[in-house]
């Protein structure tokens, strides 16, 4: 994807990129469909990198493939993945494998059902758990045993800041960033022990169909500049970034209110 | 949510409306749109008056995919909301350009065939519709292919996006052998040297830039600008961006414009020159500067864009007149030929010459368009709806004979009116006479 940056870390990646050769980079995105997953394949188009977009809307994804090949991709196929059905995760896993050179992952997967109607049926948090954490999370366990055994690679998972603190109008989907971000910590983890890398990423709100026509959206990011950001971060092996930058300032201030107010407030 | 209320505006800004918009990022999502709540689509809104304003609209700006391209053919499908600009970008360098290029980069696919643009080669290769092999409407009904035999294609093309949401499209490329322009630029003296000059042109792309300002003996002069794609020798001259907007302190008052133009015209030697430009810099000169409309302040600005037939150069000469008694216009004037039309009713080339003006919102720049739009009607010319914010019903529906059939059956295939736009509605486009 980029030339290594000349921090201690990149060294075994270094390695590993001469051992492979010259194969392109292989990324496995996973919810390909969603508008930030999009402007990060073409980014990673526009460099030549082969791409894996699973997701469950094969037209979307077959579109999307045909644009990233347009623009440059070394490959772009779709591939069926459903994050509450573990059956498809082992063809994933299987195309991943036969991949040659430095295997990464990107996971923009996630739901946010309106906490109305996840309190109203409770049995919707199952759903919401699996597309943001657990489906994922299953596919990346996978996953890392790929990078560990290349001694390197990049897995970027879009957290949220919902996830770092609990509000009332969206606390499941919270829940579940939460329980994702904290995973990927773990992951990023085990992963820097093997040169491999982990980002997370925490968007504010981004323009795409699931803020479209929400009220109170403000400073609402294009998914492009996210993209640019991610991919920045992954070169620079950036451990957490919060995009729009100043994300990460604001959620200082809201986790810094006292609970005996937070609780009070509706924010 | 499906619904967000934004306020849009045409590109001249004077008229805007408050609109529930969509915006599907998938063709699943058009779809379904499309059959649940029929509602026009809209491109990037590169429209100046109100052809691109509705009070509900679908947006197209996401569908915005390459979904197929064969280097071989030059054959491309693309999604409604893909830039021509973007295609531009990418194809030259493989030797392809969209056929088609209207001035600026910004406008769709979608917004090329509704509008049925035409670009700097009008006079050899037609207007944009008739580079589509075939396209995708959305109907209630689901979607229905169309293919450039069909009659609902020349209901489409040129059709203000009153046959619904155009999803994806067929287009055919044009080949070129390289990715930068050749450009020669020779002074006109006058309106009867340039319509010559443009007549005699056989240079592939050809536009004139035309001094406004001017009266009497030097009314219609102006730059002849002949191009032709050509290969890379020199590299991109930063000196030959030639974007009249980069004038430093710009005022659009009458003397500083008529200065401006006077030295605009004088950087071309009198023997002429040739200079070397980027693509993109020769066909979308002003899109770098993004948002430039708003250099004209709050109240906007109208373009008026009519095209004469070729033995109406006498109309074109008093339009330049009043134009330049009146010391209302901006630097942005342009004077071009057309070549035949493409027979498609509401498409507005067809053969002679074409004259756009820009004129910043005031009482003046209203009444000077009521006469240029009369003038345009008395001279069996026509004005471009997709420029247009001031004409009167009765106006459009003499410059467009074809407007009563093309909306009978418009009407046939959308009784309730679900697609109509503000600049329909304005114009009674659809009604039956
Ligand atoms: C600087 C500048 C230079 C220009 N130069 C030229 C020129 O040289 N030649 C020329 O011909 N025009 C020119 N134009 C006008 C411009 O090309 C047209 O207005 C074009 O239609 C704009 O495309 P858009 O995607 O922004 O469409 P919009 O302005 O958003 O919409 C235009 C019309 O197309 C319809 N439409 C848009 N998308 C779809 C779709 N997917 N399905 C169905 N209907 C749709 C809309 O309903 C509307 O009626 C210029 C405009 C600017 C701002
Ligand atoms: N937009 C924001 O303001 C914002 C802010 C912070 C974080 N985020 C996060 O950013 C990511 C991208 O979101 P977005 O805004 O682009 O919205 P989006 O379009 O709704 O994207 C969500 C993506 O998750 C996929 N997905 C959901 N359930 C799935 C499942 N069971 N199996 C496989 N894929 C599934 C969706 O695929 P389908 O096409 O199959 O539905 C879709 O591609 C999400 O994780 C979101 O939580 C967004």
């Amino acid at each position: 994807m980029s030339a290594p940056e000349s921090t201690p870390e990149s060294a075994p990646e270094r390695a590993a990129e001469s051992a492979t050769g010259s194969a392109p980079e292989t990324w496995l995105v996973l919810g390909a469909s969603s508008a930030m997953a999009r402007a990060l394949a073409r980014a990673l188009a526009n460099e030549g990198a082969a791409l894996i977009l699973a997701g469950r809307d094969d037209d979307d994804l077959a579109a999307l493939a045909a644009d990233c090949r347009f623009r440059g991709a070394a490959s772009a196929e779709p591939l069926r993945w459903d994050a509450r059905d573990p059956a498809t995760i082992a063809p994933l896993i299987a195309r991943l494998e036969r991949a040659e050179g430095k295997v990464s992952a990107a996971v923009f997967a996630g739901s946010m059902p309106p906490q109305a109607e996840i309190d109203a049926d409770p049995a919707l948090i199952d759903g919401v758990a699996a597309d943001s954490f657990t489906g994922p999370a299953q596919v990346l366990s996978r996953v890392a045993p790929l990078i560990e055994a290349r001694g390197a690679g990049t897995i970027v998972g879009v957290a949220s800041v919902a996830g770092d603190r609990g509000r009332v109008g969206n606390y499941v989907y919270g829940a579940a960033k939460s329980a994702f971000a904290t995973y990927l910590s773990g992951l990023r983890n085990r992963l820097n022990r093997a040169g491999g890398h982990v980002v997370t990423v925490k968007p504010g709100f981004v323009d795409t169909a699931m803020t479209w026509g929400l009220p109170g959206m403000f400073l609402v990011a294009p998914p492009e500049a996210v993209a640019a950001s991610i991919l920045k971060a992954a070169r620079r092996r950036r451990n957490v970034i919060y995009t729009p930058f100043f994300w990460r300032y604001i959620m200082m201030i809201i986790r810094a209110v006292p609970e005996p107010i937070f609780k009070k407030l509706s924010i | 949510m499906t619904w967000a209320t934004r306020e849009i505006a045409g590109w001249g800004r004077v008229l805007r409306a408050e609109a529930a918009l969509a915006r599907p990022e998938r063709q699943r999502t058009a779809r379904a749109l499309a059959e649940s709540a029929p509602v026009p689509a809209l491109g990037r809104r590169r429209s100046y008056g109100d052809a691109c304003l509705a009070d509900r609209a679908m947006l197209t700006e996401r569908l915005d995919r390459v979904l197929a391209f064969d280097p071989e053919t030059g054959t491309l499908e693309a999604e409604s909301g893909v830039m021509l600009g973007d295609l531009a970008a990418r194809l030259a360098p493989q030797g392809w350009l969209p056929p088609v290029m209207p001035g600026t980069g910004f406008a769709t696919v979608g917004g090329a065939i509704a509008m049925d643009v035409h670009g700097k080669n009008h006079h050899h290769a037609g207007a944009f519709a008739a580079h589509v092999d075939r396209l995708t409407l959305a109907t209630p009904g689901g979607p229905v292919e169309v293919t450039s035999d069909d009659p609902l294609f020349a209901l489409t093309a040129g059709g203000l996006g009153q046959t619904g949401p155009i999803l994806k499209a067929t287009i055919r490329l044009a080949r070129v052998r390289g990715d930068v322009m050749m450009v020669t630029e020779r002074r006109m003296a006058g309106l009867d040297t340039f319509c010559d000059a443009l007549d005699a042109s056989d240079a592939p792309y050809t536009v004139g830039w035309i001094d406004a300002t001017a009266t009497g003996p030097a009314l219609g002069r102006g730059i002849l600008e002949e191009g032709e794609v050509a290969k890379g020798l020199v590299p991109p001259a930063r000196r030959g961006r030639t974007v009249p907007l980069d004038a430093p302190g710009f005022a659009l008052s009458a003397p500083v414009v008529r200065t401006f133009n006077a030295a605009y015209l004088r950087r071309v030697p009198a023997r002429g020159r040739t200079v070397v430009r980027p693509i993109a810099d020769y066909f979308f000169p002003l899109d770098k500067i993004h948002d430039w409309n708003r250099l004209y302040g709050k109240r906007g600005f109208h373009q008026f864009q009519c095209v004469v037939p070729m033995d109406a150069r006498g109309a074109l000469r008093a339009m330049l007149e009043r134009i330049g008694k009146a010391g209302l216009a901006s630097p942005l004037a342009v004077l071009k030929r057309l070549g035949p039309g493409a027979g498609h009713p509401m498409s507005f080339p067809v053969e002679g010459y074409t004259l756009a003006v820009d004129l910043p919102a005031s009482d003046g720049a209203d009444r000077l368009l009521g006469v240029l739009n009369a003038a345009t009607v008395e001279a069996g010319g026509r004005v471009y709806l997709a420029k247009d914010s001031s004409l009167t019903a009765q106006q459009a529906h003499a410059m467009y004979p074809g407007r009563a059939a093309w909306a009978e059956a418009i009407n046939a295939r959308d009784p309730e009116r679900a697609y109509e736009t503000a600049l329909v509605r304005r114009l009674r486009l659809r009604e039956p006479s």
